[in-house]
């Protein structure tokens, strides 16, 4: 079997080549109960940091997503402590003042572009940072779509910002406030409240299990 | 058309959008083609007097390379902050040992050093010139009596001075060219007190109410800034009893002048050219 050498948390094993760095650790003998949720690079919750010999660069990235390499040092962050202030939607408005009254620490930012480079996502997380500090909420909205808020980019920012908490604040803002309403969902709420689907979900809910069975298998897929 | 690459900074994208769409409509009309540097940063606000902790340079400088990406050889700024941060940069990363450890950090990316940073001021003085301003007035400004406030950022330090520091003039003959009357004051070159609007509010009104009272007591209509903050402290960090003086910010008095809106210039033109009369 083709096998390469992997430190985990400082531990050399032989593991076989074409893991991702998830399926290593399990290989290794982990059991892994927390830093691993979807196992497809959605979630956001592997957040991995690693070295390779002989490169001076620690790399991030998400551990279901990464094949492992020969001589990879690496270690779990299974959790990123970020601090988020509590607040109320209703009660804010879509300025850059809210973002930066709520986490004021987006102000340290010193345009080093480390969280860039630290997105397994490559997003330009400082865009998105320089964004915020002048108002530009749909910007950041834009910018930080597809962030999985694994918390890489907050574990190496010098200047500690908790980003993934300013980008969900920002998209929120951007929903609540910025973006045209869609009038078709505030029809199809009125069509549910009136009772539009009660009779179907009721026949549902009092079929017996075969019943339910057969008209899953049955059921119209989407091509 | 002339291109200029242009740094507009965060101020001049939320809070003082006002001073930015005439002053470029205005530059427009004057033949210019402003080009926003895709992608900046802020400039740091403040130039970082730490020597030996060079990421607190790394953001002015990461603007200059966007302008050299560009392949421009000027970047444009509207706030004296602005300028003042990014000029000093500039220079700071003439030296060459400082340059390729600041260049470490912007890595893969390589500034080269050369870019030159003007403030509208400085382009108004230098590239459009006093007669052709005069010349493409469309609407004078009536003989409105202007006092130029300069604050600190664009006299001081010495060697990023854009004019004589103790005296200078530019400002009076920008006035002038567009058609006002330009109102020196004692207290323009004072500093209205900049960031410490956020930590020590005291200190800001003190020197507010200071130079509101000298610009009034030379007799004049109307305070005209450089600087977005310059702006924000002398509108909003009034202490009780400081005149009432109309703040208007260099570009709005350019772009009126140059026949671009702005309702702020507007009515007090208006009025000035009301009270001209009556001294006829």
């Amino acid at each position: 079997m083709n096998e390469v050498t992997v430190f985990i948390m400082g531990k050399g094993y032989r593991v076989p080549a074409g893991l991702t760095i998830m399926k290593a650790m399990e290989y290794a003998g982990y059991r892994l109960t927390r830093g691993c949720g979807c196992r497809g690079g959605y979630c956001g919750a592997c957040a991995t940091v690693y070295r390779l010999k002989g490169d001076y660069k620690l790399y991030g990235d998400l551990a279901c997503q990464t094949t492992v390499q020969d001589g990879m040092y690496i270690a779990q962050l299974p959790f990123t402590p970020a601090e988020r202030p509590a607040y109320r939607l209703e009660e804010l408005q879509a300025r850059g003042e809210t973002l930066l009254a709520l986490f004021p620490e987006l102000a340290r930012c010193v345009a080093c572009n480390t969280c860039t480079k630290a997105c397994p996502q490559k997003l330009e997380v400082m865009d998105a940072v320089q964004a915020a500090l002048r108002g530009d909420i749909p910007g950041v909205a834009d910018l930080t779509f597809d962030c999985v808020s694994c918390g890489l980019c907050t574990m190496r920012c010098p200047a500690e910002i908790s980003h993934h908490h300013v980008w969900q604040l920002a998209r929120r803002l951007n929903g609540a406030y910025l973006t045209p309403r869609a009038p078709h969902v505030a029809q199809r709420v009125e069509e549910v409240r009136a009772g539009k689907f009660k009779g179907e979900l009721d026949r549902l809910v009092a079929m017996p299990k075969e019943g339910l069975v057969a008209a899953y298998k049955a059921r119209d897929i989407e091509p | 058309m002339k291109t200029i690459a242009y740094f507009p900074g965060c101020a001049l994208k939320d809070q003082a959008r006002a001073d930015e769409t005439g002053t470029l409509g205005a530059l427009a009309r004057l033949g210019y083609e402003i080009r926003e540097i895709p992608r900046w940063n802020c400039c740091g606000t403040v130039f970082s007097l730490v020597q030996d902790d060079l990421m607190r340079h790394v953001g002015p400088v990461r603007n200059l390379l966007r302008v050299q990406a560009m392949e421009e050889e000027k970047v444009l700024t509207l706030c004296a902050m602005c300028y003042g941060t990014l000029a000093r940069s500039a220079h700071f990363v003439e030296d060459p040992e400082r340059l390729r450890r600041i260049n470490a950090f912007l890595d893969p990316d390589a500034y080269q050093g050369g870019v030159e940073v003007i403030h509208l001021l400085t382009l108004l003085r230098d590239e459009v010139g006093y007669e052709r301003l005069a010349a493409e007035t469309r609407r004078p400004l009536n003989g409105l009596r202007v006092a130029p406030y300069y604050g600190c950022v664009l006299l001081r330090p010495r060697p990023f001075a854009v004019d004589d520091p103790d005296s200078p003039a530019a400002m009076e003959r920008v006035v002038e060219a567009l058609g006002g009357t330009a109102v020196p004051f004692p207290e323009r070159t004072e500093c209205c007190g900049t960031h410490l609007t956020v930590t020590r509010k005291d200190v800001v009104e003190e020197r507010v109410g200071r130079i509101l009272r000298s610009a009034r007591g030379g007799g004049a209509d109307a305070l005209v800034v450089t600087c977005p903050l310059c702006h924000f402290n002398l509108e909003e960090r009034r202490p009780a009893g400081t005149p009432d003086l109309p703040v208007l910010y260099l570009g709005q008095l350019l772009a009126w002048a140059m026949g671009e809106d702005d309702p702020g210039v507007a009515s007090l033109v208006g009025r000035a050219a009301v009270s001209s009369e009556a001294v006829r």
